[in-house]
């Protein structure tokens, strides 16, 4: 993974001391919370019901063990003892007071960490593919683009006031793990046909109140001129995008108002002008960051790996299951990809406590070599583990509650933290998860893949728009109402779910889903997730076993 | 409102008209956009130093190619989260090799002030208040860059292939 130099350590030490200096002008006064909301939201800090919230940025989702320690550090030190993982591979602290976040912010720095523009309308953590490096299906390994993106962003003086939040994800596989479509840039890692590397370039995705997928700016990018293409795209929308009502202000809406040729025009004449050669990048500077990730020397498995493995699942059915789907093939023979579930049943979606995090930690050095992955569904990767160690490895995290054998399943839901934390919540999403996933356990089995997606409110931090079924916190004269979507995906053949029909008050929350559900199970055909099902007959069954026929 | 540049607080020399008012036979003069663009052969002809007030949705295309006549050009922050005119300023420099004064008015936020330089900003109309002790420091609270500006500090990608 990427490692600080002497730039990024002074760098961080620059931020810190900046902040505590910002933070004590805010204490005496000569800020005034006007003045300084930026300023901390620019630094990960908001004002929530209770307290602050401090997202701490994890660039792309990698975490060393001294990062995951350092984590549960805070946790213990400066929270409740636990943690958030976020819908964009960051965590969350949901208790936090203000005059302790310098101090925290230096506790991360010791650790190559922080939390600069996880807020604010300036770009904000790169994302990509939790499997990324390990995974056989792609092309290239998309990480170092995204520490590429990562630097170039931090502290950019043009685009650090833009008229709204600006994310970006990367991949390189066919199978998208990282809802490249949903973001205000998507950049795919294709290859042309020349067999040249570089960069399909998607833009104006996002979800909130006007769920548009990103539609693409440019076919082929070749990889030096990444950063000058990004420059030119974010200087239109600098200069164009609207200001006068934040509902409106992501590049979504430019997009949509010019339409994608005229923005490809306008993106296209502004890079013909620009002088690209600072920005270039080198093939020198490209293969000194892709040092960084360059693959461990995997030793040889145990050569009694696979019978190790073979006996445990034949000997434990509750193993077997959790090998069957919190396991991925890994592109190097004797390895495998592990998902830890942060989805007991249950509990709330992503939390994971201050013991969690530290065992996180030493199973990561133990069986694997020292790097986690946090994913955008909320749950943990562990990238190298040998087969031979999953029994191992499984009884150790089962012991800590985080054996959950659910991945992609029907209760991995994805929630925000809703209307128990979030200031912008109009209803909670927490106990909705809690009591749907362990409503849907017991038949998740027969339900196969499935992506079920909550968000509090409009602002869709639960991506319930793309959840194959997706729920909606309304609030309707007070009380909570939920709106049920279906048929959305965040894949590589992304989509909007539909409204079924009127918003339920939530305790039909489970009912509604399971009528949903069975007709997804009489219709599908072999192989079909939900998605495809709803995209052969169409919405109307979906409705009918919801509301009644018309 | 004070006026910052060269790290202090200066006298500002130039007199800015209101659009109805008579143009001076000489001093140097600020007049806005609209006047500009209303009365524009006329006052090409006038004897006295041009500036501009240009408002933050004039594109860099309709100014730059005139921003030769002006010797400076007031850029305009309607509030500190309006960042357009960081733009305006960067490409007047970068692509139409605007040497002159780029000033910014508004909402200037002592917090901005490195943001600003950066992009070739290089006077800043501030509140007073703003002015508080240690103000200075606000230019050089870093020393690492990760991205070439209109400053031509150092930055990152270059200083790792050793060069400046």
């Amino acid at each position: 993974m990427y490692r600080y130099d002497e730039f990024d350590r002074r760098f961080l030490e620059e931020r810190t001391a900046q902040y505590r200096d910002q933070v004590r002008r805010r204490l005496i006064g000569q800020l005034s919370e006007e003045e300084f909301r930026p300023l901390r939201l620019r630094n990960g800090l908001y004002l929530q019901l209770h307290a602050y919230m401090y997202r701490i940025a994890i660039p792309y989702g990698t975490l060393s063990p001294a990062q995951l320690r350092m984590l549960a550090h805070i946790a213990r030190k400066y929270d409740k003892g636990y943690g958030h993982f976020t819908t964009r591979q960051n965590m969350q602290f949901n208790w936090i007071k203000l005059d302790e976040t310098p101090d925290i912010m230096a506790d991360l720095a010791s650790v190559e960490m922080h939390s600069i523009q996880t807020s604010g309308n300036c770009i904000r953590n790169t994302t990509s593919d939790p499997f990324a490096g390990v995974t056989a299906d792609e092309i290239e390994d998309p990480r170092p683009w995204c520490e590429i993106i990562r630097q170039w962003s931090t502290l950019h003086p043009e685009f650090s006031w833009l008229p709204r939040k600006f994310k970006i994800a990367v991949s390189a596989s066919e199978k998208d793990r990282a809802a490249v479509h949903i973001h205000d840039i998507g950049l795919y890692i294709v290859k042309n046909d020349a067999g040249e590397v570089g960069f399909q370039v998607l833009v104006g995705g996002g979800l909130g109140r006007t769920p548009i997928m990103g539609k693409v700016l440019r076919e082929f990018l070749p990889k030096k001129d990444l950063l000058s293409y990004l420059e030119a795209a974010l200087r239109i929308y600098n200069e164009y995008g609207r200001r006068d009502n934040i509902y409106k202000a992501r590049i979504k809406i430019l997009v949509q108002a010019l339409g994608i040729d005229k923005m490809r025009e306008e993106v296209e004449a502004e890079w013909a002008q620009m002088d690209h050669t600072p920005l270039d990048l080198s093939d020198q500077t490209i293969a000194a960051i892709y040092e960084h990730f360059a693959p461990p020397a995997y030793p040889a498995p145990d050569a009694q790996g696979e019978a190790t493995l073979a006996t445990a699942i034949a000997a434990d059915a509750k193993f077997a299951r959790w090998v069957k789907h919190n396991t991925h093939p890994h592109k190097q023979p004797g390895y495998a990809i592990a998902t830890v579930s942060l989805k007991p049943l249950g509990k709330p979606p992503g939390d994971i406590t201050a013991e969690q995090l530290d065992l996180l930690a030493e199973l990561s050095e133990r069986y694997g070599f020292g790097e986690v992955r946090v994913t955008h569904e909320q749950n943990v990767v562990f990238p190298d583990i040998p087969r031979g160690a999953l029994p191992v490895f499984y009884a150790e995290i089962a012991a800590a509650g985080m054996g959950t054998a659910n991945i992609g399943l029907a209760s991995d839901i994805i929630a925000c933290p809703g209307l128990d934390y979030c200031s912008l919540a109009n209803a909670r999403s927490i106990p909705v998860a809690e009591k749907l996933g362990e409503h849907l356990a017991a038949r998740e089995e027969e339900i196969g893949p499935m992506k079920i997606k909550i968000s509090g409110c409009i602002n869709a931090c639960g991506h319930h728009h793309v959840g194959h079924i997706g729920i909606l916190g309304v609030d309707k004269n007070g009380e909570e109402f939920y709106q049920i979507t279906v048929g959305g995906s965040a894949d590589e053949q992304s989509a909007v779910g539909t409204i079924v029909g009127r918003a339920v008050p939530s305790d039909e929350v489970n009912s509604a889903v399971d009528k949903l559900l069975d007709v997804y199970v009489k219709h599908r055909s072999d192989g079909e997730d939900l998605p495809a099902t709803y995209r052969r007959i169409g919405a109307e069954p979906f409705k009918e076993a919801v509301y009644g026929a018309r | 409102m004070v006026l910052v540049k060269g790290r202090a607080v200066v006298q500002d020399s130039w007199q800015h008209l209101e659009d109805g008012d008579p143009l001076p036979a000489s001093g140097p003069v600020t007049i806005s956009w609209a006047r500009w663009t209303a009365e524009r052969d006329m006052i090409s002809r006038a004897p006295a130093e041009l500036g501009i007030r240009i408002p933050n949705t004039v594109t860099t295309a309709e100014i730059g190619a005139e921003a030769a006549k002006f010797g400076l050009i007031a850029v305009h922050f309607p509030n500190f989260s309006d960042g357009r005119a960081f733009s305006q300023a960067r490409v007047l420099r970068d692509r139409y090799g605007f040497t002159g004064e780029i000033r910014a008015t508004g909402g200037v936020l002592r917090d901005q002030l490195l943001f600003m330089q950066r992009c070739g900003i290089d006077a800043f109309e501030m509140p007073e208040r703003a002015l508080e002790e240690n103000w200075l420091a606000a230019f050089d609270e870093f020393d690492v860059f990760y991205q070439p500006a209109e400053d031509n500090r150092p930055w990152v990608a270059r200083q790792r292939l050793g060069r400046n």
